[in-house]
This record gives C-alpha cells, sequence and structure tokens, in this order.
C-alpha cells in the first residue's frame, strides 16, 4: 500500500512538474533571467505549489502517523550553518547553466530526453562524488576516535 | 526588467503548481515523507534496503509521469539550449549542490517553504540567488 501510494504520489507530482512547465528548461532559464526577457510563470507554479502545500503540511504536523497508519517522518534538522548555503548556491548554478533541477530532470528522462539523460547521469555522479568525499573525510576521524 | 508576455502562462503554472502541492501533500499524508527528489535519489544510493521500496515507487512514478500525461494530452517539447559540456557540468554541481545542502527545488523550495522552516527558507534563497546570477552571467555578461 505504501509502495502504491508512493508510485502515485510520485506521477501526480510529476504532471504538476509538467503542467507547470518545469520539465521546460528554456522556461525555467526564463524564469531565472531577471536582466532579459523575464517569464514570472515559475513563481506562480512555486506559490500554486506552496498554497497546496500550507494545508498539507499544517496538518501533518499535527500527526504522528500518516492516514495509511505509518510513521511520520518530518525533517528534524533546522540548522542553518555554511553547508546549507554553499550547497544550495552550488545547485543553483547547476540549475541556471540547464535549466533542469532533479524532478524535471528525471520526469523528462522518463519522456526520453537524451538531454535529461546526460544531466540526471552527471546528477548521479554528483552525487556519488558527495558521498565518497564525506567517507573520506568523516572515515579517519571515526577511526581515530575508536579505543585502540 | 521586461516581462516576457508571451510566455508567461499565469494559469496553466499556477494549476501546475497546485498538482504538485497535490502530489507533495498525498506524499506526506499517506507516507509520511517529504517530497524532495535530490533526497530521495540521495537516499537511495547510500541508505539501507529496507528504505528503499517507497524512494524507488515515488522516482518510478516520476519517471512514469510523461506516459501517464500522454493519456489525456500531447507532448510538451521542451527547449534545451545547453550542450553536452553545460549538461555535463550542471548534473555534477546539481548533484553535489543538492546533496551538500540536502535539498533542491522540492524538498527546499515546496514542501520546506509550506513546512515554514527557516532553513529551506535560507536554502531557498541560496539556491535562486545562484540560478538568477548563473543566468545573467551566462546571458548577459558572458554572451
Amino acid at each position: 500500500m505504501n509502495t502504491l501510494s508512493a508510485f502515485a504520489a510520485g506521477i501526480v507530482f510529476g504532471i504538476g512538474l509538467i503542467i507547470g512547465g518545469m520539465t521546460d528548461p528554456g522556461k525555467v532559464i526564463g524564469f531565472l533571467d531577471l536582466a532579459g526577457s523575464w517569464d514570472p510563470s515559475l513563481g506562480l507554479v512555486m506559490g500554486g505549489a506552496i498554497l497546496v502545500g500550507l494545508f498539507a503540511f499544517g496538518f501533518a504536523k499535527r500527526r504522528t502517523t500518516t492516514l495509511l497508519g505509518g510513521a511520520m517522518h518530518l525533517p528534524k534538522n533546522s540548522d542553518i550553518d555554511p553547508r546549507l548555503i554553499i550547497g544550495s548556491l552550488l545547485f543553483g548554478a547547476g540549475w541556471g547553466l540547464a535549466g533542469f533541477c532533479p524532478g524535471p530532470a528525471l520526469v523528462s528522462l522518463g519522456a526520453g530526453q537524451e538531454k535529461a539523460a546526460v544531466f540526471v547521469a552527471a546528477m548521479l555522479a554528483g552525487i556519488l562524488i558527495y558521498v565518497a568525499a564525506e567517507r573520506l573525510i568523516h572515515e579517519p576521524r571515526r577511526r581515530a576516535r575508536r579505543p585502540a | 526588467m521586461t516581462v516576457d508576455w508571451t510566455h508567461f502562462t499565469p494559469w496553466t503554472s499556477l494549476a501546475g503548481g497546485i498538482v504538485i502541492g497535490l502530489g507533495a501533500a498525498m506524499f506526506v499524508l499517506l507516507n509520511g515523507r517529504v517530497a524532495g527528489i535530490s533526497g530521495i535519489l540521495g537516499g537511495l544510493l547510500v541508505t539501507k534496503r529496507e528504505d528503499a521500496a517507497w524512494r524507488i515507487a515515488f522516482l518510478a512514478g516520476l519517471l512514469a509521469a510523461p506516459a501517464v500525461w500522454l493519456l489525456a494530452a500531447p507532448a510538451v517539447q521542451p527547449r534545451i539550449d545547453a550542450g553536452i559540456g553545460t549538461l555535463l557540468a550542471a548534473g555534477l554541481l546539481v548533484g553535489v549542490g543538492t546533496s551538500y545542502g540536502s535539498g533542491c527545488t522540492s524538498g527546499h523550495g515546496v514542501c520546506g517553504l509550506s513546512r515554514l522552516s527557516p532553513r529551506s527558507l535560507i536554502a531557498t534563497a541560496s539556491f535562486m540567488f545562484a540560478g538568477f546570477v548563473t543566468v545573467y552571467l551566462a546571458r548577459h555578461a558572458f554572451a
């Protein structure tokens, strides 16, 4: 049941990205191009999503279980640290370069767009590079902390 | 700044946003999870196996969305100006950046702002700022 609902939620989310124009990098860049001729559409995509989200998350916050009886896993981290800002800046630079962010890139991959496939492959490589770098940095420390 | 009225699609964009919100609402109310695509994908590459089913199911839903869309409407042709080199660089930046910053447009932008999270507000402001600057540099400063 949980797998089915996750699949259905993914389809609805993806169709919303298509309707909203998020899967069209030209439109995304048109929104990010403040100095050129600016297409404000994506602001309305965000606004519409947040409008619904405010109710959904407001309701979810007051519950400890889901409507299906499972556990509610809302993020607990509220740290505003350099990682958050540097990571988000890097992400925004990549987003502006090609006009793809992760969700729309996956939807475009599903539509058979070859350029989305190239982007997704590089994105997966980026995630793996991050994971490997984190291990390299934290592994020696963890070893050092272990009593001999 | 001039507004591009010919490409401005207020109603379809608002409708798309509402449908995105509904997808996120279904996911949090039925699965108890935040619809943050980068986090769902990243978790699949690092965390334990018992966690994998709902992640794969949600991502499969995203991949299946265009096929479902085609049942009702014609395909939307995207404009992808970026060449292979740009796509590779952009993908790497997005992969590393969303991992390091723990989220993207969906996790921080849609779900985080809906949760009224100050952390996500800072993240969203940061990636929007970087997006504006990057497009300015690419389109106007070095074009």
